[in-house]
């Protein structure tokens, strides 16, 4: 078993996709605040649990996911590594990293790890290497999509498209943070901790409830329909068609800023104070709702916690509460069929009664 | 010219989607098509179920056996870079198989994460997809069409007129990157989209694409207003989903007329009419019926004729494998030996076994997939009481029996509530047997007062057990439409009336289709209210005979 880790330990991690066209910047997105809240939420605390956007066609649902890639800062870690294991937490390392007597550290930008339709499951978890398997007959793991995305995103597109054994396997990895591969008598655990970035349509096809659980916030992203919000979007998505390395130059500083952002809120994220106050008002707001469990409320409490990091705060307020509210437990609510508006409005009907207006 | 304007730009514009029957004029146009692209770019067809091996790529499983080294194979998808895919019958197209298109669109390359292999090839390319269906049921996967600029009818006796010819597209090619489009062209296409409540961004930024290369053909620099006004005609115009309200009735002043009569307008809201009328003109007569259909469409995803189709049900059609335990389904036996074929040397090797051809273990099984489609219940409930009774109760039985037998015919299961005095009950529950129902429904007595709101409840409790059996339950609601009992048993019209709409709303949040016969003699303005209220398509029986009822249910079920 150390043999077959150690005989690709000298190989580097998977190889970073050739030079792809820049993505559309992030800042550069016109309106969807919640969406880009939540995203940035997500990149400030990783332990959030996850992103669904769901929405119409051709909101930028895959567009600011793919953003998001470039904006986020680079990370350290252990070199040569095929997990990108983090020198700076020796528990979350893969079994070769913990072997190492020195660790050698490298700067790479976080992967944000786009799963493609039609992927299969030897990929997606990884397999043995088929090329050395058939050339030399030697037993060789190839990392999949998993440990590509260990400490990054994990981004799929329709994800209501997606095979149900493949969401299975995702979920179970994504909730234990590690994946576990048996396969030709090798079995092998690595770290695989992500954050799981889900997109879809539901007007294509609905998502399993156990699903929509899973992940941490959930947000609808909607069609602009003032006229000025709609020209900005047409103009700025066509001035990126037509030059993207000058659209992208013109919109560094600004992503610039918000990197630096994000970095400060996730170095404060230890120091936010969480008064009693608020968390009452939390379990009210939950009582409120009916939410089943508690894993609302503790995804309520941390989105606010990173909202309140990101916007320069010292503790978590009312305010930060009733912002992230909607995409916290939005999506926890158990479906009344009776009630047309929609669990979005509820979740606002319940915040003003428990928040005050 | 739509020709024209996708091989200018053909990866930019992604595509069109040709509502043409099979037929002399689509081959002239996809002819035309393909003399106007860059002089070898690939032309690939590919049936709309293409298999992810085909359409992705994967291992050469030949090659790779027969030359020891991991050799892939390109899917028609990047093979087609550069150059066009038609896709015929694309209406048949799947939701997972159209997002693969659509992913492909989106990035201008194709990702490979199968069998053990990992690739990633450029991938820019125009779809064509051929729009050959007849029925309203049947429509290319939306996620797909939203993305292709262009929508062409095609009508099968009409001919190409002449258009640009090679030279001319490959000159606009060469200029398309240094047209310029203003602020106001912007505006005018997305306050078009607006007013024609076209709902997605996507719309108005390819209509402006077009407009681009409209202007690169006709060798222009700037953007003209012809060329917006042929955008929004062939972009726009057929993603209309609702019409503006008319300005103004009134004729325009006379200096107004004169304007748009000689000279290019002068302010941006001049284009915006213009354009405007241009796309009234380019709509088609049947916009509203095909608005219409658009929306039951929308339903049709849950509540398809058919039914909805089931995974892993265990029959119907195979779909492809997926690993799993051998006793969990039946065991694909192609997709098996693929699985096992490359390791067989390690396996050789460990086991020192030179007896068996070939080593398979566990993990390499393969299961079938399947899809099968779900049966269709028709429920109906029928109104039994006094004054159903008086007006109509035996044609209604009548219009019934004909239904029963196209039920047969169908193979649908059928089940029969009745509702009289003071609750609705079973006569028949759910079974195959639609002879059963007609005697059920001939020794259905009547009179009594009319409990419409305990019989939707039945209805939704009775659909609710069909769908949890996989099955799609419709809704035939036969009634006058004037209740008197309320669900406690209480008599009164206004108690009445008030519980059938709330069970009313309950049924149509439980997503059941249902059609509702008004049987009154002069129907009522309630009926219209419950029918709204159920969400169901109304029709009153006076105005309708057997025959024609029939029909209308036939309808129903397709929507």
């Amino acid at each position: 078993m150390d043999g077959i880790v150690g005989a690709l330990a000298s190989e580097a991690r998977a190889t970073p996709p050739a030079s792809r066209r820049q993505p559309y910047p992030f800042t550069a997105i016109v309106g969807q605040e919640e969406m880009t809240r939540a995203l940035i939420l997500a990149a400030v605390d990783p332990g959030i649990g996850g992103v669904l956007i769901l929405g119409d066609r051709g909101t930028g649902k895959s567009t600011a996911v793919r953003a998001l890639a470039a904006l986020l800062p680079e990370m350290s870690v252990v070199a040569g590594c095929r997990f990108g294991c983090d020198p700076a937490a020796p528990a979350q390392m893969c079994e070769s990293c913990r072997e190492l007597r020195h660790r050698p550290v490298a700067k790479v930008p976080v992967p944000v790890v786009d799963l493609p339709l039609g992927a299969t499951e030897d990929r997606v978890a990884g397999a043995l290497d088929i090329e050395r398997a058939l050339v030399d007959g030697a037993k060789v793991f190839q990392p999949g999509l998993l440990a590509r995305a260990n400490r990054g995103f994990l981004y799929i597109d329709e994800v209501n498209l997606l095979e149900d054994h493949l969401v299975d396997l995702l979920l179970d990895v994504a909730a234990s943070g590690e994946n576990l591969v048996e396969r030709e008598g090798i079995s092998l655990r690595h770290p695989a901790r992500f954050v799981l970035v889900g997109s879809g349509n539901p007007e294509e096809g609905e998502l399993r409830p156990q699903l929509l659980d899973r992940f941490g916030l959930a947000v609808e992203v909607r069609t602009p329909t003032d006229l000025a919000t709609r020209v900005e979007v047409v103009r700025r998505r066509d001035s990126y068609d037509r030059a993207p390395a000058a659209f992208c130059e013109s919109w560094r500083a600004a992503e610039a800023r918000l990197r630096r952002r994000i970095l400060r809120a996730r170095s404060r994220l230890g120091e936010i104070a969480t008064p009693d106050a608020t968390l009452e008002a939390a379990a009210r707001l939950c009582m409120t709702l009916g939410t089943d469990g508690l894993r609302g409320e503790l995804t309520l409490i941390r989105a606010a916690r990173a909202l309140a990091a990101f916007e320069g705060r010292d503790s978590v307020t009312a305010d930060a509460l009733r912002l992230v509210a909607g995409a916290a437990l939005g999506h926890r609510l158990r479906r009344n069929p009776l009630d047309e508006a929609g669990s979005r409005a509820r979740v606002d009907r319940a915040v003003a009664e428990s928040l005050g207006p | 010219m739509a020709a024209a304007l996708l091989a200018v730009d053909p990866g930019g514009l992604c595509g069109v989607v040709l509502q043409a029957p099979h037929g002399v004029a689509r081959d002239a146009w996809l002819a035309r098509l393909r003399g106007l692209l860059r002089f070898g770019a690939p032309w690939r067809r590919l049936p709309p179920d293409a298999p992810d091996d085909r359409l992705i790529g994967g291992i050469d499983l030949a090659a790779t056996l027969a030359t020891g080294r991991l050799r892939l194979e390109r899917g028609a998808l990047a093979e087609s870079n550069g150059g066009v895919v038609v896709i015929p019958m694309a209406e048949r197209l799947t939701q997972a198989a159209a997002a693969r298109y659509a992913a492909v669109l989106d990035t201008a390359e194709v990702t490979l994460e199968r069998d053990g292999a990992a690739a990633r090839w450029p991938a820019s390319l125009a779809v064509v997809a051929l729009d050959e269906s007849t029925a309203d049921d049947e429509r290319i996967p939306a996620g797909l069409a939203d993305r292709l600029a262009l929508r062409l009818p095609l009508s099968p006796g009409c001919l190409v007129g002449p258009g640009p010819d090679a030279a001319r597209v490959a000159n606009a090619r060469g200029v398309l990157g240094d047209v310029r489009a203003s602020d106001e062209v912007l505006r005018t296409l997305c306050e078009a989209s607006l007013a024609f409540g076209i709902g997605s961004p996507r719309a108005p930024a390819l209509a402006l694409r077009t407009a681009r290369a409209a202007a690169a053909l006709a060798d222009r620099r700037d953007v003209a207003e012809a060329d917006v006004v042929l955008a929004a005609r062939l972009v726009l115009a057929p993603r209309a989903t609702c019409l503006p309200a008319t300005p103004e009735e009134a004729p325009p002043p006379a200096e107004e007329q004169g304007n748009a009569d000689g000279g290019p307008p002068k302010d941006g809201s001049d284009l915006s009419e213009i354009v405007v009328s241009a796309m009234r003109a380019a709509l088609p007569p049947g916009l509203l019926a095909a608005l219409a259909s658009a929306l039951r469409g929308r339903a049709a995803a849950s509540d398809g004729r058919s039914g909805a189709p089931v995974k892993d049900g265990g029959r119907g059609r195979v779909l492809g494998s997926r690993p799993g335990p051998p006793r969990g389904g039946r065991v694909a036996l192609i997709a098996t030996l693929r699985a096992a074929a490359p390791w067989q040397t390690i396996r050789r090797r460990a086991k020192g076994d030179r007896a068996r051809p070939v080593l398979i273990r566990a993990e390499d099984i393969r299961l079938r997939r399947h899809e099968a489609r779900r049966g269709t219940t028709t429920l109906f409930a029928v109104d039994a009481s006094g004054s159903s009774a008086l007006h109509r109760l035996a044609e209604a039985k009548g219009a019934i029996e004909l239904l029963l037998g196209e039920c047969y015919a169908r193979r649908d299961r059928v089940g029969l509530l009745a509702f009289r005095g003071t609750e609705a009950s079973t006569v028949l529950p759910p079974t195959q047997a639609p002879a059963r129902a007609r005697r059920c429904l001939a020794a259905l007595p009547g009179g009594g007062a009319t409990p419409l709101a305990s019989a939707i409840d039945l209805a939704r409790i009775a659909a609710d057990g069909e769908r949890r059996q996989g099955r799609q339950p419709l809704l035939v609601l036969v009634t006058d439409a004037r209740p008197n009992v309320a669900r406690d048993g209480r008599t009164g019209r206004d108690a009445g009336e008030a519980d059938a709409l709330a069970a009313a709303a309950l049924l149509r949040a439980a997503g059941v289709a249902t059609l509702m016969v008004d049987t009154a003699p002069r129907p009522h303005a309630y009926g219209r209210v419950l029918a709204g209220a159920l969400g169901a398509r109304y029709v009153a029986l006076p105005q309708a005979d057997a025959a024609a009822l029939s029909t209308v249910v036939a309808a129903a079920r397709s929507g």
